[in-house]
C-alpha cells in the first residue's frame, strides 16, 4: 500500500461560484433523521435499548437474584467465548462474507491445543500437573491452527473467487471431521489443571480472566476496526470491491486477512472453552457460527457488507446471554430466549432493509 | 506532431511546440473476437479539455481503460511528457498524476465523502499511532471540506454516506477526489450522463476550473452540444481508429456527426 502517493499535490485555489449539487432538496423529514439516527447500523442504537430495557425488566422483577454479582460474573463469562467468535464475524460479514466454519475451528483448535498440553506435559497420566511450558505450546498451537484454517478460507475465498458460504460450509465439515477423527469423537479431557484454574476460573482482583481476555481482544479489534487503515478497507471492500480494486486496494489479500482473523479469534475461543470446561467440547458447537452471525446482525451489520460496528456486535453477543440468563431466574423455561431471539434477528435484517430502501436511486 | 488540426495554433496553451503531456498511437486492443482498437492513436495537452467522442462501439471505453490502467495495449505505445510508459495498474497512473473520474463513480457507497477520497490513500497519524496504522481522521475531513469548498461541491453533510446523496453530489466527490489527486491529466467518462441540466453545468464548470489549473482533462460525452461547449479540441473514434481531430473553433455538431458515423473521413496520419 506504500508505494502510492499519500500527499494530494499542491495546487492553486480555485474560487468557486456556484455550488455543484443542487442544496433545496436534500434536507431530510424528520421522521428520516429520527429513524436514520435510531435505526442505522452505524448508531445501532435501538438495539442498544432493546438490551438496557430486557436488563431493566429482569432487574426489576427479580433484583436481588439478577442484579448479584455472580449472576453478573456469569452472564460475562458465558458472553466471553461467543464473543471471540462474533468480533472476527463482524470484520467478516462487512466484507460481505460469512463464516460458517468459526464453531468447528474453535473445536479442532481445542482439540490440537489440549492434544500439545498433553504430549507435551508427559503424556495422561502427568499432564495434569503440567506447568506453563506445555500450556503455552498449547495455546499456541490452538492459535496457530485457528489462524491456518482462516487463512485456508480466506484463500479459497479471495484467490479462487469461491462463494463464501459454500467455502466455510465445507470448510465447517472439515474441521469438525478431523476432529471427531483425531480424538475418535471421545472429548480429549486431563489437561493441565493449572490452565483451568487460572484462565478458566481464576480471576484477576473482581474480573474473571475470560471477561478480561476477551474484552482486551473487543476492544482491541473494535479500534482497529474504526480507527485504522485495516479497519477502513474492510468496509471499503464490503461496500464495493471494484471501487476498493481500483483504489489500488489488495483486495484479495485483504480479504485472505480477514478470515484469517476469523480464524485465528476462534482458536483463541478454542482455547478460552478448553480452559473454562478443562476438556474438550467437540459437540457443543454445531451452533456457535449461527449464534455469532445473530450476534452481529442483531447488532447492525449489514449482511451486504460495508456497514456495522464492533459496539453493535457486543450488545447482540449480550442480548441472548442476558435473556436466558434472565429467564432462568424467572423460572420460565430457558426454550423461550430462542423464541424471542429469532424474532429479534428478523427485525435487525428488516430495519437493514429500510435502511438499505432509504438511499436516494442513483 | 503531425495532427491534421493544429487545433491549438491560436491557443497560448498548447500551441504545438511542447509534446502532449499523454499519447496514445497506434493502439490494438482485443477482446475475444472483437477488435476494439484497430490502430488507435490520441492525445492530449496540458491545459486543454480534449473530448473523445464517438458511437457506441467505437472503442472509447476501451481507450479510456488503456490510459487509466485498467487494462493494458495489445500493441502500441503509451507516452506520458513524451516518454513511453507501462500503466499497469490504476495506481501505476495515479503514480503518473492521472486520475479518472469512471461512469461508475467507483465510489464506496457506505462510506463518507472523505473516506472515499481518500480511498486506499489514507493519511495516518504522526508517531506511534501511524505505525499502528490509525487513520487521521481530521486531516482528512479537512482537507475534503476545502476541496469541496475550492470545486463548488455543495455536501451539507461531509459525514453522510455517499450512498444518500444525490446524483449531482455523488458526482461531485469522485470529482473532487480527481481534482485533489491529479497533478497532470484528469480523465472523465461520462461525468454528465446521469445528470439533469443544472448539476451538468456545474460539472462542466469544474472541467475548465481544472483545466485552468494545467491540467489536461480527457472527457468522454455523448452529449455533442456539451462537447462543443467545453472542449478546447476533439477526437474523434470510429471503429477503434481516430478518424479526425477538431478545434473547437472548427467543429460543428455535423462535422462531428459526419465523423462518428464515416461520412466525414479526415484521416489520421500521427
Amino acid at each position: 500500500m506504500s508505494s502510492v502517493q499519500n500527499e494530494p499535490p499542491e495546487q492553486a485555489d480555485v474560487s468557486a461560484p456556484a455550488a455543484l449539487a443542487d442544496g433545496q432538496s436534500e434536507s431530510p423529514t424528520l421522521w428520516q433523521r429520527v429513524s436514520a439516527t435510531l435505526f442505522s447500523s452505524t448508531s445501532p442504537l435501538w438495539i442498544f435499548i432493546a438490551l438496557v430495557v430486557i436488563v431493566a425488566v429482569f432487574g426489576v422483577l427479580r433484583p436481588s437474584a439478577f442484579l448479584s454479582s455472580f449472576d453478573i460474573k456469569t452472564i460475562f463469562i458465558d458472553a466471553a467465548v461467543v464473543m471471540m467468535l462474533s468480533v472476527g464475524m463482524t470484520f467478516v460479514i462487512i466484507t460481505a462474507g460469512i463464516d460458517l466454519s468459526v464453531g468447528s475451528v474453535l473445536v479442532i483448535s481445542g482439540v490440537l491445543a489440549a492434544k500439545v498440553m498433553i504430549a507435551a506435559g508427559g503424556g495422561a497420566a502427568h499432564a495434569a500437573t503440567a506447568g506453563w511450558g506445555p500450556i503455552f505450546a498449547g495455546i499456541a498451537v490452538g492459535l496457530l491452527v485457528g489462524l491456518l484454517w482462516g487463512v485456508i478460507n480466506g484463500s479459497l475465498i479471495a484467490l479462487l473467487g469461491l462463494p463464501p458460504l459454500i467455502v466455510t460450509l465445507g470448510t465447517f465439515g472439515m474441521a469438525l471431521g478431523l476432529a471427531d477423527v483425531i480424538t475418535g469423537g471421545v472429548d480429549v479431557a486431563g489437561i493441565p489443571t493449572k490452565l483451568g484454574n487460572t484462565i478458566g476460573s481464576g480471576q484477576v482482583g473482581p474480573i474473571p480472566w475470560l471477561v478480561l481476555i476477551a474484552a482486551v481482544v473487543t476492544i482491541v479489534f473494535g479500534l482497529i476496526l474504526h480507527m485504522t487503515r485495516f479497519g477502513r478497507y474492510t468496509y471499503a471492500i464490503g461496500s464495493n470491491p471494484e471501487s476498493a480494486r481500483r483504489a489500488g486496494i489488495n483486495v484479495n489479500w485483504h480479504l485472505i486477512k480477514v478470515y484469517a482473523l476469523a480464524g485465528l479469534l476462534s482458536g483463541l475461543g478454542g482455547v478460552l472453552s478448553l480452559a473454562y470446561f478443562t476438556t474438550t467440547t467437540i459437540s457443543g458447537h454445531a451452533t456457535d457460527n449461527l449464534t455469532a452471525i445473530a450476534a452481529v446482525v442483531i447488532g447492525g451489520t449489514s449482511l451486504f457488507g460495508g456497514r456495522g460496528t464492533m459496539f453493535g456486535t457486543v450488545v447482540g453477543v449480550f442480548i441472548p446471554v442476558v435473556l436466558a440468563s434472565g429467564l432462568v431466574i424467572m423460572n420460565v423455561q430457558s426454550f423461550w430466549q430462542q423464541v424471542v431471539i429469532g424474532a429479534i434477528l428478523i427485525l435487525a435484517v428488516y430495519f437493514d432493509q429500510l435502511r438499505r430502501r432509504a438511499r436516494l436511486r442513483p | 506532431m503531425t495532427d491534421i488540426v493544429q487545433a491549438g495554433a491560436s491557443n497560448s496553451r498548447f500551441d504545438g511546440s511542447a509534446a502532449p503531456i499523454l499519447e496514445a498511437r497506434a493502439i490494438n486492443k482485443t477482446y475475444g473476437h472483437v477488435e476494439a482498437l484497430r490502430g488507435a492513436n490520441f492525445s492530449a495537452y496540458a491545459g486543454e479539455v480534449v473530448a473523445l467522442v464517438g458511437d457506441n462501439g467505437a472503442g472509447k471505453s476501451t481507450l479510456i481503460k488503456l490510459l487509466s490502467g485498467v487494462a493494458q495495449p495489445d500493441s502500441g505505445q503509451i507516452l506520458f511528457e513524451g516518454s513511453p510508459v507501462h500503466i499497469g495498474s490504476p495506481s501505476a497512473a495515479q503514480r503518473l498524476g492521472i486520475e479518472t473520474v469512471y461512469q461508475d463513480l467507483a465510489l464506496a457507497p457506505d462510506l463518507d465523502g472523505a473516506a472515499n477520497i481518500y480511498l486506499g490513500r489514507e493519511p495516518l497519524r504522526s508517531g506511534v499511532l501511524g505505525k499502528l496504522g490509525v487513520l487521521d481522521k481530521r486531516a482528512m475531513r479537512d482537507q475534503t471540506t476545502r476541496t469541496f469548498t475550492d470545486l463548488g461541491i455543495g455536501i451539507r453533510d461531509p459525514s453522510a454516506a455517499v450512498a444518500y446523496l444525490s446524483g449531482g453530489q455523488r458526482q461531485g466527490v469522485a470529482v473532487a477526489r480527481a481534482a485533489l489527486w491529479a497533478s497532470k491529466v484528469i480523465i472523465m467518462d461520462e461525468p454528465t450522463a446521469a445528470l439533469g441540466v443544472v448539476q451538468s453545468e456545474r460539472v462542466l464548470d469544474v472541467v475548465r476550473r481544472v483545466r485552468d489549473r494545467g491540467l489536461a482533462v480527457v472527457l468522454v460525452s455523448h452529449n455533442m452540444p456539451q462537447v462543443l461547449s467545453v472542449a478546447d479540441r476533439i477526437q474523434v473514434l470510429r471503429l477503434g481508429r481516430r478518424v479526425a481531430t477538431f478545434s473547437r473553433v472548427e467543429a460543428t455538431l455535423e462535422s462531428l456527426v459526419a465523423a462518428m458515423t464515416g461520412a466525414l473521413e479526415q484521416g489520421d496520419d500521427s
